[in-house]
């Protein structure tokens, strides 16, 4: 799988981005994934969750939170 | 203060802000609170709904400082790290309601998870069956949250709709400092216990200074006493759950110096014997808490910084507690009361059939 897989967890409660941002990266095994979030809390959340799985992060933000890709 | 700030967004800022809890509450013990009670978030609630007339079990009455203190760190370090993002319109109902049966579930075991371990920590062996309870609620809620469990998305607000709580506690403290006098027959409208756990209480400043310090650590490092729990079993992620073994650690040390370790089950302070009922109690309110995010004390750090959904969880807590005492559900050191078990399942069903049917439509 090579695709770029978009996840919008914007505006969920805790667990639930970190959730979202699990299920694509199974699904995705290798490539890149993209999840948007609205808080600082839930962007170092996913943030932490795909480092600790072995996927590089980059994060920038967006007019209404922040956008974080990983690639493998 | 830039150093600082990396350590408590760190993978140490939870145990700092653990230990930090850890330490203060037993000073504020110390310095005058209510036994194990250094820092409680529903009793404080359930006190300040009491210094209101929200009900009148005139032994727990009083504006605890430490609440509004903790609200008004958390929005002050929002504002200065730019986390302020006022939000809601997550289920804001379903919260009011999963907040009111929480803390019922939470006064029929005498403490928020946050006083759960502060008990744990002073060798009060009841909260063993309080936290083992916690623990069954927090599994019930991972178990729809596999499911697909949501309460749906929030949204962003306008600037200046998430001040109504930091604006709220500015106006309780006022009302603390003024303890006005103009109710019906000289009394009221803020009631003040004058004995009981309501009449125990560090100095105020002090209690607001103590409340600012763990609002402030506690939004920099997320710390959360359900998330810790829930993270550690879904996502085996450590990560929270460090900051509540540090805050064991340190109010365990913390009571050992101060002469506050009194180990045994009979005669604990603001609490009772009953383990089926603190058990029970505590799965309520772990899987409310769970449906809703987060435990009380991290839903009044988010209502700092501008969540409206956590400050409607927050509302119900405090509407709940008024419930608790004045239908005769809240525990006393006698024990449970004869109308808490039905209460308890009213509740139960509530946050079962909110767990069952509020899932997230794929979009």
């Amino acid at each position: 799988m090579s695709d770029h897989i978009t996840v919008d967890a914007r505006g969920l409660s805790c667990p639930q981005p970190v959730m979202e941002t699990k299920k694509a990266l199974e699904k995705a095994v290798s490539g890149k994934v993209t999840v948007m979030v609205d808080t600082e809390t839930a962007r170092n959340n996913v943030d932490r969750f795909g480092k600790s799985k072995g996927w590089n992060s980059s994060c920038e933000a967006t007019s209404d939170g922040y956008s974080v890709t990983f690639s493998k | 203060m830039k150093g600082l700030d990396r350590i408590l967004l760190s993978r140490m800022g939870p145990i700092i802000a653990g230990i930090a809890v850890g330490i203060l509450a037993p000073l504020l013990v110390h310095l005058g609170n209510p036994g194990n009670m250094g820092i409680c978030v529903a009793c404080f609630e359930r006190d300040i709904a009491g210094a209101l007339g929200f009900h009148r079990a005139a032994v727990v009455q009083y504006l605890r400082p430490e609440i509004m203190g903790i609200v008004l760190g958390a929005f002050i370090s929002a504002i200065i790290f730019g986390e302020y993002r006022p939000r809601s319109g997550s289920s804001p109902v379903v919260r009011f309601f999963l907040g009111m049966f929480a803390m019922i579930g939470a006064l029929i075991f005498l403490g928020c998870p946050w006083r759960g371990y502060l008990r744990l920590a002073g060798g009060d062996w009841n909260a063993l069956y309080g936290m083992a309870g916690l623990f069954v609620g927090i599994g019930i809620g991972i178990f729809f949250l596999w499911r697909g469990f949501s309460l749906g998305r929030a949204h962003a607000g306008e600037k200046g709709s998430g001040l109504m709580m930091p604006l709220l506690s500015l106006l309780l403290l006022g009302l603390l400092i003024m303890a006005p006098r103009f109710g019906a027959e000289g009394s009221g409208p803020i009631f003040f216990s004058e004995t009981g756990p309501g009449s125990m209480k560090a100095p105020w400043i002090i209690s607001l200074a103590v409340g600012c310090i763990i609002g402030w650590m506690a939004q920099r490092s997320r710390f959360c006493t359900v998330g810790s729990v829930r993270d550690l079993f879904m996502l085996k992620d450590a990560h929270l759950f460090n900051g509540i073994v540090a805050l064991l650690v340190a109010a365990l040390a913390t009571n050992f110096a101060l002469g506050l370790f009194k180990p045994g089950f009979v005669g604990q302070p603001v609490a009772h014997t009953d383990s089926l009922w603190n058990f029970l109690g505590m799965v309520m309110a772990g899987l409310a808490f769970t449906l809703a995010g987060g435990c009380p004390g991290r839903q009044i750090i988010m209502s700092g910084e501008g969540d409206g959904d956590a400050a409607i969880f927050v509302l119900g807590m405090i509407v709940g507690a008024g419930i608790a005492h004045n239908f005769n559900l809240a525990s006393s050191p006698k024990g449970i009361t004869a109308f808490a078990p039905t209460a308890w399942a009213l509740g139960m069903a509530f946050c079962l059939a909110v767990g069952f049917f509020m899932r997230r439509r794929m979009d």
